[in-house]
């Protein structure tokens, strides 16, 4: 697993090499920008020869929208809806990734009520982006009623959203000192009666798919990474934690609540396809966990500490801060002049963008199908790689 | 004694109703005028034309509300009462669609594949005995024209897939060339066995050899083992789930399909459900007794009640089981890997299928059945 760094063009224009022994040929097929297993617009190149992956490009930028140079020209109250448009699985956790950078660069207080609420919200929507992951898994392995379940999950926790917040999809909820909008009396009731059923679909996800022997020789022994590439490679969330790494930064560098409550670091021990599966099942498991000790005493208070129209101003310098998403750490970056409302530079880490990249280490020499799985494992979100 | 009253009583009652195929009234009419045997001959045409329609349509609206079951949803309910007329305004806008060639394909080749796809499923329609005076023709190399038609079937998907000059295309040919010769060959050594049972190749005749018992349970395990394997080889040759890699939706976009729009691609999915439909009428009157009513030794009453039933009935209760079972499989597998397909057919299907057959010429030579055969 050497790195070398080779231009595309380079990559499209090899020889095609030809098998001396069988005399077949490789060659190159497009996945994607339009590909069913592509969830969105990634085209990715593979050489492949017969059935098997030889090589893999990917080539992302059919999404790039250019968030990042927007925000050169937005306050930072206006960069948090186009956070929920970059991984919009995870749109209240790359919410609270600007609004905690902002929060420390210009010391606003947040209070304990606002990082609970933050601290629920974000694992209701971990628990939301990871049932939507398994049933696409599902459906990227050909079973197709997966899918449909997982959606179903989705839709329940996505009414707890609407009810709170006014959407279900791009949430612009955690604001920078605080949320734009308290929750509702009853929210604490709904969600505690939500938990039990969450519970029972998890277990249901192990019966129809965790225990089939085909899922399970489609996901097991294929596309091993081991951790020392994982951290090479730069590669985070369940992906990194798969391959045996324990770096969750809600344990490691807590914020919000999480150093209050009691949760695993759910690790794997192969760094296969499987490991990468179940770490997320796990996941599910500990979030509602962690919804489970906060929910019953969301503490009194205020739940904004500035005014929405009150100008925020950073220092001059570069400042940094970064949250766990569903996909691993999501940093946003952010160099301010210290006289302007808005960044004179601004740059998200995106964990998408670093999890693609193994394909082109872990792909190689598997079938077009094992491709599929490995793809799929990686629960990659193309608005986010691109940004 | 009470036995060989039924028995009489059967022969007696399938003699009255002429148990003649349309193919023989049409050869005897051919000496007397040979209007009467066009007349015949158009009617088996019609027919199955009808057939052919109907059955498309049901089939497509059973497997979207079974799916639909399955997923916790409702499924169609729109158009027309409880959403029966969806499949016809579906076929209506895929009639509608511009006929489609891509620029680089093999255009005469591409036309042509849809017709021979279809054509299989269609010929096989003809030999099944839908009831004892309801069959097209009954051959008495049955299962050999069978086995022979259905190797043909893979001809359509290779040719869409080659002459569509579409790499994904290709992929999904080359696959479903390898998957379904591979499991033809599980396929008929599971139609071997039955073959043996009844010692006939016409399907009336092996229908006729089950009156006393299905081959399913009166072929002690070797019945039913064939009957697993042939199940699960013609899912394998319907490129159903658990076995559609040659489409493999999120692998290969549709697989030899993919350039495929408008009634050609209607025709590719109409000859997936027709195959269906026959795979399951093969199953049916191979292991479960075709249009055999079901009886129980000797209680009279219990038999006779089941004999109220008209054979017709039978067999498409039957065949629904068989369909639903199919559907069951796709609605909640995951699909295989091409490797292990393969691994399932050599490796696994193939040698139990030997031995199988072996056990099941035992049985035969032994004449071990658990009641003696009719008229032995």
């Amino acid at each position: 697993m050497s790195v070398q760094v080779r231009t595309l063009d380079d990559l499209l224009h090899a020889p095609l090499d030809a098998d001396s022994e069988l005399t077949t040929q490789e060659y190159l097929v497009n996945m994607g920008p339009q590909h069913p297993i592509a969830h969105g617009s990634l085209r990715v190149v593979l050489r492949l020869d017969g059935e098997t992956v030889k090589h893999v490009i990917p080539v992302p930028g059919y999404v790039h929208r250019g968030v990042e140079k927007m925000c050169e020209h937005l306050t930072y109250r206006q960069i948090i809806p186009y956070t929920d448009r970059l991984d919009y699985l995870s749109a209240i956790m790359n919410n609270w990734a600007v609004a905690k950078t902002v929060e420390k660069a210009a010391n606003i207080p947040t209070n304990e009520r606002i990082d609970t609420i933050r601290t629920i919200m974000s694992e209701l929507q971990r628990l939301q982006s990871h049932a939507l992951w398994w049933g696409v898994t599902g459906m990227d392995l050909g079973a197709y009623t997966a899918f449909l379940y997982g959606f179903r999950e989705r839709e329940i926790i996505g009414e707890i959203f609407e009810e709170t917040i006014g959407a279900r999809l791009t949430m612009n909820y955690i604001q920078p000192g605080g949320l734009m909008y308290d929750i509702k009396p009853d929210f604490a009731q709904k969600v505690k009666n939500l938990l039990p059923y969450l519970k029972g679909c998890i277990e249901q996800y192990e019966t129809l798919l965790s225990g089939n022997v085909i899922f399970q020789e489609r996901l097991r022994n294929i596309g091993i990474l081991d951790g020392k590439h994982a951290i090479a490679l730069g590669c985070t969330g369940p992906v990194l934690r798969a391959s045996g790494v324990p770096y969750d930064l809600r344990a490691v560098e807590p914020y919000g609540v999480y150093d209050k409550v009691n949760f695993n670091v759910v690790v794997g021990e192969v760094g296969d396809c499987w490991d990468r599966y179940y770490v997320r099942l796990e996941e599910m498991r500990e979030s509602v966990r962690i919804v489970e000790q906060l929910i019953d005493n969301i503490p009194e208070g205020p739940h904004a500490t500035i005014r929405y129209n009150e100008e925020i101003i950073l220092p001059e310098g570069l400042h940094y801060g970064q949250v766990e998403t569903a996909r691993g750490v999501f940093g946003v970056f952010i160099a301010s002049d210290g006289k302007n409302k808005c960044p004179i530079r601004l740059h998200f880490r995106s964990p998408n963008f670093n999890n693609l990249w193994i394909v082109t280490a872990i792909a190689s020499g598997w079938r077009i199908a094992d491709f599929i799985s490995i793809q799929s494992s990686l629960d990659l979100v193309i608005p986010d790689i691109d940004r | 004694m009470n036995t060989a009253l039924i028995n009489m009583a059967m022969q007696t009652t399938l003699a009255a109703i002429e148990p003649r195929t349309i193919a023989q009234r049409a050869a005897e009419s051919a000496h007397e005028n040979l209007w009467i045997t066009a007349g015949y001959f158009l009617a088996a045409i019609v027919g199955v034309a009808l057939l052919l329609s109907f059955l498309g349509m049901a089939l497509i609206y059973i497997e979207r509300k079974v799916a639909a079951a399955f997923q916790c949803r409702i499924g169609p309910n729109r158009v027309g009462p409880w959403g029966l007329l969806q499949t016809v305004a579906d076929t209506l806008k895929l009639v509608f669609k511009e006929d489609f060639v891509p620029q680089m394909a093999d255009r005469t080749l591409h036309m042509i594949a849809p017709f021979l796809a279809l054509l299989v499923p269609v010929v096989l329609l003809a030999l099944i005995p839908y009831s004892p005076a309801l069959q097209v023709a009954d051959l008495n190399i049955g299962i050999l024209f069978i086995t022979a038609i259905g190797g043909f079937g893979v001809m359509g998907i290779l040719i869409a897939g080659w002459s569509s000059n579409n790499k994904w295309s290709m992929i999904g040919a080359m696959r479903a060339g390898a998957q379904i010769i591979s499991y033809e060959l599980s396929a008929t050594l599971a139609l071997l066995v039955v073959v043996l049972f009844s010692g006939t190749m016409s399907l009336t005749g092996i229908v006729q050899s089950q009156e006393d018992g299905w081959w399913i349970w009166r072929g002690h395990a070797a019945g039913l083992c064939a009957f697993i394997i042939y199940l699960v080889a013609s899912t394998a040759e319907l490129n159903r789930t658990p076995f559609d890699i040659p489409e493999g939706e999120s692998e290969l976009t549709a697989g030899f399909h993919t350039e495929y729009s408008g009634l050609r691609f209607a025709f590719f999915f109409l000859a997936e459900f027709i195959n269906m439909f026959t795979v399951s009428a093969l199953t049916a009157t191979l292991f479960l007794g075709g249009w055999m009513p079901f009886h129980i030794g000797d209680w009279t009453s219990f038999n006779s009640a089941m004999d109220a039933i008209p054979p017709s009935i039978w067999f498409l209760g039957k065949v629904t089981a068989i369909i639903f079972v199919i559907m069951w499989f796709r609605w909640t597998f995951p699909r295989l890997r091409v490797d292990q397909l393969m691994h399932l057919e050599w490796k696994v299907l193939l040698p139990i299928g030997f031995a199988n057959l072996f056990i099941a010429a035992i049985i035969v030579l032994a004449n071990a059945y658990p009641y003696p055969v009719a008229g032995q």
